[in-house]
């Protein structure tokens, strides 16, 4: 089985080009299945359920997401071979731009949209920088010149991805996408042993621990405090 | 890697003398370039905890990715030597598998090429395949060669550098700037020299396209429909890294369509064009039939076409005074057919 994981700033468009490449994936009897992380909420189970797509969906309510999903990758990864499956697709949400869900040695996707703004690329911690390839979507919207400076800031940001165009809504750009994200000669049957690419956002304080009063005496732990010295004045 | 040994033991100063254009990577990368009198591998001595974090990345891999970067960017501007000067398509199969109706589509550099067919038929594909490069691994199996040769695979791989420059209908711009300020973050992108002589060039020939002038200093999503797309059009044909443009359709409103072909031609474009307007098809040397995923013909525009041209013309010329007479207020003709020919008499 192959593994891919995907992430992205919300609404990005993730589910989308997710949809369109296993569909272009099924025209060459691919069996790709995925698995959503998500916090609080999600429907997007529904929409590859109905595309007769092999789904389950984690949701990581009050923890933090991507501790969520590196606690529960070996089992997601055993879960997809049993359902007999030829690619597994991760899809994760990057809610705090500090996300970085990647594994060594696994695809790692990042899809970003041309809406989101120049500086996002810049604003998008490991997600971005450590990906293997990036997507950029909504290029149908936005100017060609739009598209050509936002990519070019891509390739700054990770001059060492491949950098794409994809149409979450067309389709466009889906299917050449699709050729790179399965490998006939790749297996992997866990990912026990395996190392992330870059350490999680972390914290272990105070209000990890559920507390909710405000004020130093309450702040244990792993607190950092924002700058608000004198410097320039 | 001898690039990477080299760079090592360099300043980030010294490096960013030698290549300019690192000065965005090391910004981009949230690096301070104020210090400058360090090498990378110093550069990550005297951080805290929280600022390696924030760098993502060792020295080890930024040194990685200093020299891709530099690779990208050398590469980026050397093209100018390797220009498209034209696309072949060699034949794949429609959706029933049946081989398409031509032998080889050759596509000079300054042609323009109507693509004609009905929704869903294909043509998306089409242009995916372009813009693919493809070399039979697409559904159509179709084959491009630029320069009749195989294309190399950066035009695959690369951000800075794709084969496809995309007009159509719905793209706006989403960015909160100037038209000047805005061509010059894409000029600066692009890395070009005489970027104020370019960027005055865009404005000039975008205000040539537009019915309605606009000043530079406005901001671009104020721009009305017209302007913005004869700003897109006049950018794309003089700024693009793109040698091939494809354009799905230009709304008759606004916008010179004539001039704006002749812009995208003179730049020395391939310009594709899928449209359902016969102005617009006509325009074009060639077309190309879309249909059932497969290209089913290719016409040559002929003469006669030519001379019908020249009447959609005047028909469409007609149509505009009476478009800008009800805007001003006018009241409307009741017979306009007569004065069709009167215009010709007079024009041809």
């Amino acid at each position: 089985m192959n593994l891919v994981t995907f992430s992205g700033p919300p609404s990005s468009g993730k589910t989308a080009v997710i949809l369109k490449t296993i569909k272009a994936m099924q025209q060459r009897d691919i069996k790709a299945g995925v698995v959503k992380f998500d916090c609080l909420y999600t429907d997007d189970d529904k929409l590859y359920a109905k595309e007769g797509i092999p789904v389950k969906k984690g949701l990581s309510g009050s923890l933090c997401p991507d501790h969520y999903f590196v606690s529960n990758i070996e089992e997601v990864v055993q879960w997809g071979r049993k359902k007999d499956l030829d690619l597994l697709i991760t899809e994760s949400a990057g809610l705090c731009n500090r996300c970085s869900p990647y594994i060594k040695d696994i695809k790692a996707v990042c899809v970003i949209d041309n809406l989101s703004g120049i500086n996002t690329p810049k604003k998008i911690g490991p997600m971005l920088k450590t990906a293997d390839i990036v997507a950029i979507t909504k290029g149908d919207i936005v100017s060609q010149a739009e598209r050509e400076v936002f990519a070019s800031r891509v390739s700054t940001v990770n001059p060492k991805a491949m950098v794409m165009n994809i149409n979450g809504l067309t389709g466009q750009g889906a299917y050449e996408f699709s050729t790179l994200l399965y490998d006939k000669e790749e297996n992997i049957e866990t990912v026990k042993g395996k190392e992330l690419r870059f350490s999680m956002p972390s914290a272990m304080c105070s209000y990890c621990l559920g507390e909710r009063r405000i004020g130093d005496e309450h702040q244990l732990g792993n607190v950092k405090k924002i700058e608000l010295g004198d410097k320039d004045e | 890697m001898n690039n990477k040994n080299y760079l090592r033991n360099l300043t980030i100063k010294k490096i960013i003398e030698k290549y300019p254009y690192t000065d965005s990577f090391f910004k981009e990368q949230g690096i301070d370039i104020n210090k400058k009198d360090v090498k990378i591998s110093e550069l990550y001595e005297n951080l805290t905890v929280d600022e390696k974090e924030d760098m993502v990345i060792t020295a080890e891999e930024l040194l990685n990715r200093l020299v891709s970067y530099i690779d990208n960017m050398q590469e980026f501007l050397g093209e100018k030597e390797e220009e498209v000067k034209n696309l072949s398509l060699l034949p794949g199969s429609d959706k029933d598998d049946k081989e398409e109706n031509y032998e080889k589509i050759n596509i000079n550099s300054g042609e323009v090429i109507s693509i004609v067919g009905p929704t869903g038929s294909g043509k998306s594909r089409l242009l995916a395949d372009i813009e693919w490069a493809a070399r039979g691994d697409t559904p159509t199996g179709r084959h491009i060669l630029i320069n009749s040769e195989v294309p190399d695979k950066k035009w695959r791989l690369s951000g800075n550098k794709k084969l496809v420059a995309q007009l159509s209908q719905n793209m706006n711009f989403v960015m909160d700037l100037s038209v000047k300020e805005f061509l010059h973050l894409h000029a600066e992108s692009r890395l070009i020299e005489n970027e104020d002589e370019i960027v005055e060039k865009i404005i000039i020939k975008a205000n040539e396209l537009a019915g309605e002038e606009f000043a530079d200093d406005v901001q671009i999503t104020s721009l009305s429909g017209g302007q913005s797309r004869a700003l897109m059009i006049a950018d794309t044909a003089i700024l693009s890294s793109s040698p091939i443009v494809l354009i799905d359709e230009i709304e008759n409103a606004g916008i010179d369509r004539e001039k704006a072909l002749d812009l995208l031609v003179g730049e020395e474009k391939i310009v594709l064009m899928a449209t359902h307007d016969p102005i617009l098809a006509l325009m074009g040397d060639r077309r190309i039939v879309i249909n059932n995923g497969g290209i089913s013909d290719v016409i040559e525009t002929t003469k006669e076409e030519r001379n019908l041209l020249e009447e959609l013309k005047v028909i469409d010329e007609k149509l505009y005074q009476l478009r800008e007479g009800l805007r001003y207020g006018d009241r409307l003709p009741s017979f306009i057919l007569e004065s069709l020919y009167d215009n010709k008499e007079q024009t041809g």
